[in-house]
């Protein structure tokens, strides 16, 4: 019984914070500025960006739990080339699978899905919280982070995509209410790579106005 | 000869890494506080890049492409280990920097001090491993082509770097929202950089 009492829940307060927190007040790109490497560059369309997120939710959720079960016998000095090592295989297993059964998506992301390796978030992830944590709640601190994530990839691939190309999904949504009969013109410069930093510099804004307590220097 | 220039000269204005990739961007924001930091990291960047492309390309045209094993054998020649790329560009990548680490911690103890946790870091700078996997995609001919390219992308990310810190030297002085303070117009001012780093796109080379 006494064991029992001891063992935390899965599902308690604190595991559930580690999944919410990234999402909100310590998102890794608002807030703790990781991650903006690869995550710019595929928020043009909608489509490229949710593959993205969720390929990036998926490695650092299941790259944390196997630091996380390595973590005892992962030496010091060499712990940078083994977690790179991690991270290479799972993303190899994420381009082989995204070439097989989404090949357009892939052509799209090019490049980017290799740089998963050197998203920041991940590495970031593994050095703060699964090389001292448990499989669990690392594996959830890897899904908030993801998910945190791609969140603000969401956000910024839906407004680049709406007011560049008037679209959402590819589905022609200004077309349909009839806006360009009345003048509107669909802005090209939310397509170029610029603005999206731009956008992300304004949902930072947002976001720090709302809660005060994130304003630093 | 001239092939080799144009490349060059595309990778530091046209296709630069910072404003047309986001290539960088996680030390490229944190490490932009002074000129200095940044010219320091700035040249360990290039210095890297100029290194691994040209090693990676190697690997690549020797190792990793359908038919490149045709050097050791027959029998190799449909071997196609191309799946492999990103695990060997990343222990090339990772040995070099260990390597780059040590002779700066050697011969220039101030800079390796003030690089501090980000020279370790270049690493998983997106910037090299990007070089490298553009430097794939893209085929280049003949490893001068490679290395000039590694070379003018690292020049590139020097100058946007350099660029950002000094406007950023100079922010201080100015009355900036308080909720846009730090990292908010520091992305807002790269976005701007890059738009004026587009002009360059009307140069056909």
């Amino acid at each position: 019984m006494a064991e029992q009492v001891q063992k935390e829940s899965m599902f308690s307060t604190k595991n559930i914070k580690l999944l919410t927190d990234p999402i909100g007040r310590d998102n890794p790109i608002t807030v703790q500025v990781l991650g903006i490497c690869s995550a710019l560059a595929v928020t043009a369309k909608l489509e490229p960006a949710i593959v993205m997120a969720i390929s990036v939710t998926l490695v650092t959720a299941f790259g944390n739990v196997i630091i996380s079960l390595l973590r005892n016998s992962i030496p010091q000095r060499i712990r940078i080339i083994v977690q790179l090592v991690v991270i290479a295989a799972l993303v190899i297993i994420v381009d082989q699978i995204l070439k097989a059964y989404s090949y357009e998506v892939s052509k799209q992301l090019s490049v980017f899905v290799g740089l998963i390796i050197t998203n920041c978030i991940i590495m970031g992830r593994f050095e703060a919280f699964s090389m001292m944590n448990k499989p669990w709640p690392s594996f959830l601190d890897g899904m908030g982070n993801g998910i945190g994530y791609g969140m603000i990839l969401v956000i910024v691939a839906f407004f680049r995509e709406l007011l560049g190309s008037g679209t959402i999904f590819g589905w022609e949504v200004i077309k349909s209410i009839g806006l360009y009969e009345i003048g509107y013109i669909n802005n090209g410069l939310m397509i170029l790579p610029p603005m999206a930093l731009i956008v992300v510099g304004i949902i930072i804004w947002v976001q720090r106005s709302k809660n005060p307590g994130l304003i630093k220097d | 000869m001239q092939e080799i220039f144009n490349i060059f000269i595309k990778s530091i204005f046209i296709d630069n890494m910072v404003f047309a990739y986001f290539l960088g961007m996680c030390s490229f924001i944190a490490v932009s506080k002074t000129v200095n930091t940044s010219i320091g990291l700035g040249i360990a960047v290039v210095f890297v890049l100029g290194i691994t492309a040209p090693v990676n390309y190697l690997m690549d045209e020797f190792l990793l492409k359908p038919g490149s094993l045709a050097w050791i054998s027959e029998d190799l020649a449909d071997v196609d280990l191309s799946f492999l790329s990103f695990i060997m560009f990343i222990a090339v990548i990772a040995s070099m920097t260990q390597l780059v680490e040590m002779i700066v911690e050697k011969f220039s103890p101030a800079l390796y001090s003030s690089l501090g946790i980000f020279l370790p870091l270049i690493a998983v700078n997106c910037a090299i491993l990007g070089g490298s996997l553009f430097m794939q995609e893209r085929e280049y001919q003949s490893l001068g082509e490679a290395t000039s390219f590694a070379l003018g992308s690292g020049i590139g990310w020097f100058l946007a770097i350099v660029g950002i810190s000094a406007i950023r030297e100079k922010l201080h002085y100015s009355n900036v929202p308080a909720p846009l303070k730090g990292i908010g117009i520091t992305f807002i001012i790269t976005g701007l950089m890059g738009i004026a780093f587009m002009s360059f796109l009307g140069i056909k080379l």
